[in-house]
């Protein structure tokens, strides 16, 4: 279970797993994707934060080969793969990039256990050979995702809470021994105090397991939780990214800046009367915010914004 | 504020399974005042939405209302009728659900929703139905041009929106909102609630408002009730139940919530 373990961290850090490179998708007259570039490092976790609709599902799918770009490069430990490899290349590269998604209730079958889950993908891709291995396998990864086997190798997805299907999702896809992981809000449909709690478990394989994650979210508290490093997309394109403290502490870009000001504040009451003013502000962060420049200007070692619209 | 429009009395709702009742809420009082915000809170499963269902009398078997009382100007609502429900219902006590913006009729012109709803309860003509949904689209800001599109042509936010909309048309005094924006992003989400809150003090409505996010119940409500296993732990202001809760529960969901870190809270960015 630990081959990953076995390479040295440094060396898997030192060059990226999957990098992309002004990568583009376009559905007919819409661009999801515009130029969009990142690094996958094995150990290290990339926060990709958005609206709704900013194209951040887009680039997971792309990520994950559910979906091809239109435009840019895509590397695979420095191997061109934007157009279909080989079959071989295909199947190593389907199984290096495992995903977790939003719906915990929707992405496990409910005719099947918890052990049929787990014990399917360890069998095909050859990393139980006999019964005895698999079961011990599907205890190992349960324990793993801090579920109890004795008391959840059996049970059918309906006799799990939200939080608990999601551990067995990542389970799910840790059983395939990935290099990396992309979570694509995986804690948006769980209740708030069951969310740090998954939060954290990412951040623990993603540290021992030495694993690339990519954690796909709209909420930027959480992704200052889990990532060394953020990117904050609006409509298909980088607008603010680097440091995930540099970026959170100093955001320069408009939209950054409303996206944090966005998250809820106890402190902070809503006051009557003061709707039309922010409504207003939102809309014009969204309107100077819309693509239009290609100017980056690096604000940090490792912070950089994208410079407002030059069509005014 | 001082006179209480919903009184919830010793409310117990059980569901009936296989391994007998399962008491999902358990003795729980509380008053809503007019024009109060008053916030319900706790995780999946604690009761908080059995107790909107069970006001709005839709609570459907196997969930049963074994014993309470639920007051609406001293009207027991769990006595009345069926038929004279619909008075209740949408009139006097509006609903908006956390999949609301999937409740519009995906085939029928936003236009044409207004009015069914209008007509229904206040047997409104076409025209005037026109008119009030202009009005309403102009109080949650979707221009009143957009009045003739179908659901699938606005997004969550707006649908949400439309949804409010339609619900505050008939002027209700008690709007109840399950989770209403944890679908949406946060910047939609602060959209949304800030207008809610215009528009309370502009029709002096009251509100419940469940969700599990105490932070965000916070910037929104003036009193605040947490819920545990079914049972009412804490009932207060919500400058004491944030400040100085007194049950061990209600810090612990505070503590639960992903904040910022190293990140002073951004105090208002617009000021």
């Amino acid at each position: 279970m630990n081959a990953v373990m076995t390479v040295p961290p440094a060396a898997i850090a030192a060059e990226p797993i999957v990098r992309l490179d002004g990568i583009e998708r376009s559905f007919g007259l819409v661009q999801a994707l515009r130029g969009v570039s990142l690094s996958l490092k094995g150990g290290h976790a990339l926060a990709l934060v958005g609206e709704s609709g900013c194209g951040k599902t887009t680039c997971a799918r792309i990520i994950a080969r559910m979906d091809t770009p239109t435009g840019g490069e895509m590397l695979y430990r420095g191997r061109n793969i934007t157009r279909t490899g080989t079959a071989a290349e295909e199947k190593a590269y389907r199984r290096a990039v495992q995903m977790v998604f939003q719906d915990p209730f929707a992405s496990l079958n409910p005719v099947f256990s918890v052990q049929h889950h787990l014990a399917r993908p360890l069998a095909l891709h050859g990393h139980a050979r006999s019964k005895a291995e698999q079961v011990k396998g599907v205890a190992d990864l349960l324990n793993w995702v801090g579920l109890e086997p004795s008391l959840t190798a059996h049970k059918f997805p309906h006799e799990l809470s939200g939080g608990q299907r999601q551990r067995v999702n990542i389970a799910r896809a840790l059983a395939v021994q990935p290099d990396v992981l992309v979570a694509d809000e995986p804690t948006s449909m769980l209740d708030v105090s069951i969310r740090l709690g998954i939060l954290e478990l990412l951040a623990r394989i993603k540290q021992e397991r030495q694993l690339a994650l990519l954690y796909i979210t709209h909420d930027i508290a959480t992704a200052a939780h889990v990532a060394e490093e953020v990117i904050v997309m609006f409509a298909g394109q980088m607008v603010e990214w680097g440091d995930t403290l540099s970026v959170i502490g100093h955001a320069r870009h408009p939209y950054t800046q409303l996206l944090l000001s966005a998250v809820p504040d106890p402190d902070r009451p809503f006051v009557a009367g003061d709707s039309a003013r922010f409504l207003g502000h939102a809309e014009e962060v969204r309107r100077l915010s819309r693509p239009s420049s290609t100017e980056v200007n690096k604000v940090g070692p490792n912070h950089f914004v994208r410079a407002l619209g030059a069509m005014s | 504020m001082n006179e209480a429009l919903l009184q919830i009395r010793d409310l117990s709702v059980d569901y009936f399974l296989d391994k007998g009742a399962f008491r999902a809420v358990k003795n729980v009082s509380f008053d809503i005042g007019r024009g109060e915000l008053f916030g319900l809170a706790g995780e999946s499963g604690c009761g908080k939405s059995t107790i909107a269902y069970a006001i709005t009398r839709l609570a459907k078997a196997p969930a049963w209302v074994a014993v309470g009382e639920i007051l609406l100007d001293g009207q027991d609502l769990l006595k009345l009728p069926e038929s004279r429900l619909q008075e209740v219902r949408w009139r006097r006590i509006g609903m908006v659900f956390q999949s609301a913006m999937n409740s519009l009729n995906p085939l029928m012109r936003v236009e044409a929703q207004f009015h069914d709803v209008l007509r229904r309860h206040t047997g409104s003509s076409r025209e005037k139905s026109r008119a009030r949904a202009e009005e309403m689209f102009k109080l949650v800001g979707i221009p009143a041009s957009r009045l003739t599109d179908y659901p699938h042509q606005f997004s969550g936010g707006m649908r949400q929106r439309i949804v409010i909309a339609i619900c505050l048309a008939l002027k209700p005094e008690l709007i109840i909102m399950d989770e209403p924006t944890t679908a949406l992003d946060v910047v939609v989400q602060r959209e949304i609630l800030e207008q809610v809150i215009d528009l309370q003090r502009g029709y002096g409505f009251s509100v419940l408002f469940i969700t599990h996010d105490l932070h965000l119940m916070a910037q929104l409500c003036h009193r605040i009730g947490v819920m545990l296993r079914g049972e009412l732990v804490e009932v207060g202001d919500v400058r004491q139940v944030s400040r100085a809760p007194a049950h061990d529960y209600t810090r612990k969901l505070w503590g639960a919530i992903p904040q910022l870190p190293g990140h002073p809270p951004v105090k208002d960015a617009i000021a």
